[in-house]
């Protein structure tokens, strides 16, 4: 039998594993993508709760819904962050990018 | 007993942990892309195993169809000489490890310890979509218009920062 | 007008004070104009003051109930303080004293000044002073008494360092005012003691209370507060040991020597104890504690006068001594004595003073009287109004001072009958001072009026404004103490007492002895200086040690300068290391300890924005690991919505 539990557990590793690469990984893109697998777990553990707690809604996956189209719009306007930073300096390394640095 | 439900469950749950951590360990920024359209096919799959087909293909259109292929673009655009090396790990990989495992035993001690009160049965309606639709258009029109228009100012946003500047003749 | 006198006695000091006011907003672009009005306003206050006087004179009772004018100044819970205006013998002698020598000053000060670019600030200064000393002589209540005190010592600053260019004066000025402020600190500590303790300041509430102290406080609490309050006069009055600014006060114009460290302002020490004597007399011990400085001082201070050389010195010395003399009078429990004495010196010493002032007028600021001589000769109205003075002071009948100092000496005999061991040896002090004040002031006169012109002086005499007061202060010397002639019914001694009349027999061996007294230090004097018979570096190279311990003033003003130096710069260095390394440590350090931090913390801004993340998601983690194990009722603020 498939709980809950196992459908969230899944979801907390996927977040986890987005968010390691999140603070660890040097080109840009990569950031971008992680953020997108932790979205993706989001959702996820939307849909299951919806399934198993909220029965009688369709809240969970309408709210996964949202966040749907506003993670694609968020990817489409990094992306052109991106971009502008490679023009602007030939690399897309974060390491490349601390111009707040004291 | 091991059901169809569990098999299934558990082919979709490694593999997907394994398309994840592809897209974060690899060096190589295409591998690492390869990796994430894996992904995003495998989450649609979860998410038929969860009754929720209208989600299962929106996923599929939005993220594998669209956010991959805009991301394969941006590697593309941003190449440099060769991509064998392009995805490395920073200074922070062992800080980040344990705040990522810190968060990990963290979110998954609440989920396991939080008193859910379950459903007697779990959704799984045929006509999810049209309850769907009736709240889309219904209570969550506002919403819903305004993700069309942060859909558009991501269009145009992203436009003007793309835009190439050409030099006044 | 005698009635309305009386009734408006207020306008006495009101109107130098006006004078003052008119010449410091008005008329001091006009030299003439600023003396002209001044000597009218002080004038007519003289006239008023007459008034008063005779007004006092045909009013018997006021001797023992004063005439009161009062009105509320302020008051609080459990505080009220009048002035007012206190009308009787002593206050109306007062007023006649100080109109006196004020206006005969003013008009001194004419021929004296004259050319001075700073005339008109003179006048206005004297006015001021003028207005404030009368109103300190006719305070009802001490508070009252202590602000124009307060402002008399103000005047006194002013005028002495009033030639401010001379470093000399300015010294001398600063000295004044903070050796009298020592005294006023304790003059302030016994009088806030005494409201205190009898929970009033008006005189005669206090006299009443007087009484019956025992009520109020005890006998030793009493005479502590006395002693303490005793500083003022001490300071004011120049009594040893804060006497060391008189002699220096002398660095202002001669007219301001003769007005206030002469006749009136020195005497504001005097009349304080005397108008709250009725407290001393109540614990004897205060009274003797009186009697000893006051007579310690006249004999301390003429053993100084015999060396000095300075005109002016040996007039400040003497008026040390003589103040001396009143303070002790005021110890044996007579201000009849002392009230006596206080006139005539103010008579002759103001005499003197101006008359040294002519001396120096004549002979363009020269003071050391043995570079002067035989000036006899061409000043003779100076030389003769002084020779009056001189034997005025010296004691010799029938000049007004015999008979005040006869006063002082019976006073002190008397004393001595009930406690011997105070007053004997003070009386004894007493009689050798007057030998001693004889001897130096016929010293000052022989080598400075007689013998032998020195032939670089060119002197010449003063002017008639000059001349004038002279002539009635010397009238003064010669009268001014017959009205209190020992064998009058219902003489000066009956008009201004404390308590009960006590008509003494006149007692002829004191007045003899005195006399004889006086007699011997003029002759000594002729021998040593007029014949020469007796040479004066001689006896001075014998006492070799006294003399120099005299010449050099006992060395005090060195001492208090060593002490000055040792605990105020000490306490000023210290609290200056204080400031600068303590306070200003713990300022700096705290500014230290924002750049230290910042320099710390500033390593936290790595510009890597996932730096940032992981600061982040691990402040996530705490705050929600504090939520899951601990209070939980907070986490309604992070999911928003309140409840």
């Amino acid at each position: 039998m498939i709980t809950l539990t196992h459908y969230l557990l899944l979801s907390a590793v996927l977040f986890t594993i987005g968010l390691f690469g999140v603070l660890t990984k040097k080109n840009a893109i990569t950031v971008l993508v992680s953020t997108e697998i932790m979205l993706n777990a989001v959702n996820l553990n939307l849909i299951a709760i919806n399934k198993y707690v909220g029965a009688d809604g369709i809240y969970g996956q309408l709210l996964a819904l949202f966040v749907i189209a506003v993670a694609a719009a968020e990817v489409g306007v990094g992306l052109g962050i991106i971009i502008s930073m490679y023009r602007n300096k030939e690399s897309i390394s974060l390491d490349d990018f601390n111009f707040l640095k004291w | 007993m091991l059901s169809g439900e569990v098999i299934a469950f558990a082919i979709v749950a490694f593999l997907l942990i394994f398309s994840a951590l592809g897209v974060v360990f690899m060096r190589n920024i295409v591998h690492s892309v390869l990796f994430l359209a894996a992904t995003f096919v495998l989450m649609a799959v979860t998410y038929l195993l969860l009754d929720a087909g209208f989600l299962a293909g929106v996923q599929l259109i939005v993220y594998a169809g669209a956010v991959a292929i805009m991301i394969v673009f941006a590697v593309m655009l941003t190449k440099r000489s060769d991509l064998h090396e392009t995805n490395l790990f920073n200074k922070l990989t062992i800080p980040g490890a344990i705040v990522s495992l810190l968060v990990f035993l963290g979110l998954s001690w609440v989920f396991v310890k939080t008193p859910w009160n379950l459903a007697e049965r779990p959704l799984n309606d045929p006509q999810a979509i049209n309850k769907i639709a009736d709240l889309m258009f219904g209570q969550f029109v506002i919403p819903f218009e305004v993700a069309a228009i942060l859909l558009l100012v991501a269009l145009i946003g992203a436009i003007i920062l793309a835009l190439e500047v050409k030099p006044q003749k | 007008m005698v009635e309305f006198a009386m009734h408006n006695a207020w306008l006495i000091p009101l109107l130098p004070a006006l004078s003052f006011a008119v010449i410091a907003i008005f008329l001091w672009p006009w030299p003439k104009a600023s003396s002209t009005f001044s000597i009218i306003m002080i004038l007519t206050s003289f006239v008023l003051a007459l008034a008063v006087v005779y007004g006092v004179y045909t009013k018997p009772e006021l001797i023992e109930k004063s005439l009161i004018y009062t009105t509320r100044w302020f008051s609080m819970p459990g505080l009220k303080v009048d002035v007012g205006i206190m009308l009787d013998p002593t206050s109306a002698m007062m007023l006649w004293v100080v109109t006196l020598v004020a206006s005969l000053v003013q008009i001194y000060s004419l021929g004296y000044m004259e050319g001075d670019p700073g005339f008109s600030s003179f006048y206005a200064y004297l006015s001021l002073f003028a207005a404030s000393m009368l109103g300190l002589v006719l305070s009802s209540n001490l508070l009252q008494m202590f602000v124009f005190w307060e402002l008399v010592g103000l005047c006194s600053y002013l005028l002495i360092g009033f030639w401010f260019y001379k470093d000399s004066a300015r010294e001398a000025a600063k000295k004044a005012f903070i050796t009298t402020r020592v005294g006023d600190f304790g003059l302030l500590i016994g009088l806030l003691s005494l409201q205190i303790l009898f929970g009033t300041l008006n005189i005669t509430d206090l006299a009443a209370k007087a009484a019956h102290f025992q009520d109020f406080v005890s006998a030793g609490t009493l005479t502590l507060v006395l002693v303490v309050l005793f500083l003022g006069p001490i300071g004011k009055s120049g009594q040893f040991p804060l006497h060391v600014w008189l002699p220096d006060a002398m660095e202002g114009p001669t007219p301001v020597s003769a007005l206030i460290h002469a006749a009136t302002m020195v005497v504001a020490g005097v009349y304080l104890v005397g108008r709250i004597l009725f407290l001393f007399k109540a614990v004897p011990t205060a009274m003797h504690v009186v009697a000893i400085i006051g007579g310690f001082t006249a004999f301390f201070a003429a053993t100084i006068a015999l060396t000095q050389t300075e005109m002016k010195r040996i007039l400040a010395y003497s008026t040390v001594s003589q103040l001396g003399y009143m303070m002790l009078a005021l110890g044996a429990a007579s201000l009849t004595a002392s009230m006596f004495h206080l006139m005539t010196h103010a008579y002759f010493k103001a005499l003197m003073f101006l008359g040294a002032g002519s001396v120096l007028h004549a002979l363009h600021g020269k003071a050391h009287i043995h570079e002067m001589g035989g000036l006899y000769k061409k000043m003779p109205w100076t030389t003769w109004t002084f020779v009056i003075g001189a034997l005025a002071i010296a004691g010799i009948p029938p000049l007004a001072g015999f008979w005040s100092k006869d006063e002082i000496l019976l006073v002190v005999k008397e004393a001595a009958h009930e406690a011997p061991g105070i007053y004997t040896p003070l009386f004894w002090l007493a009689v050798i001072t007057a030998f001693m004040t004889a001897f130096y002031m016929f010293r000052q006169v022989f080598t400075a009026f007689f013998g032998p012109e020195k032939p670089e002086n060119h002197p010449h005499e003063a002017p008639w404004n000059m001349r004038l007061p002279l002539v009635i202060l010397a009238i003064l010397s010669v009268i001014g103490g017959w009205v209190g002639l020992p064998w009058m019914e219902k003489g000066f001694g009956y008009w201004v007492r404390l308590g009960e009349y006590h008509h003494a027999e006149p007692n002829y061996l004191i007045m003899g002895a005195s006399v004889l007294v006086a007699l011997a230090g003029i002759y000594l004097a002729y021998l040593m200086y007029y014949k020469k018979a007796i040479d004066p570096d001689r006896v001075a190279e014998r006492f070799g040690v006294l003399y120099k311990l005299s010449y050099n003033k006992y060395y005090i003003d060195e001492l208090y300068l060593w002490f000055n130096q040792l605990v105020v710069d000490g306490m000023g260095k210290l609290l200056y290391w204080f400031d600068l390394y303590v306070v200003d440590g713990i300022v700096n350090g705290i500014g230290a300890i924002t750049r230290g931090s910042g320099a710390v913390l500033r390593f936290t801004t790595t510009g890597s924005l996932q730096n940032y993340a992981l600061v982040i998601f691990l402040a996530i983690l705490v705050i929600t690991l504090y939520f899951a194990f601990g209070d939980a009722s907070y986490a309604s603020l992070f999911l928003g919505g309140g409840k």
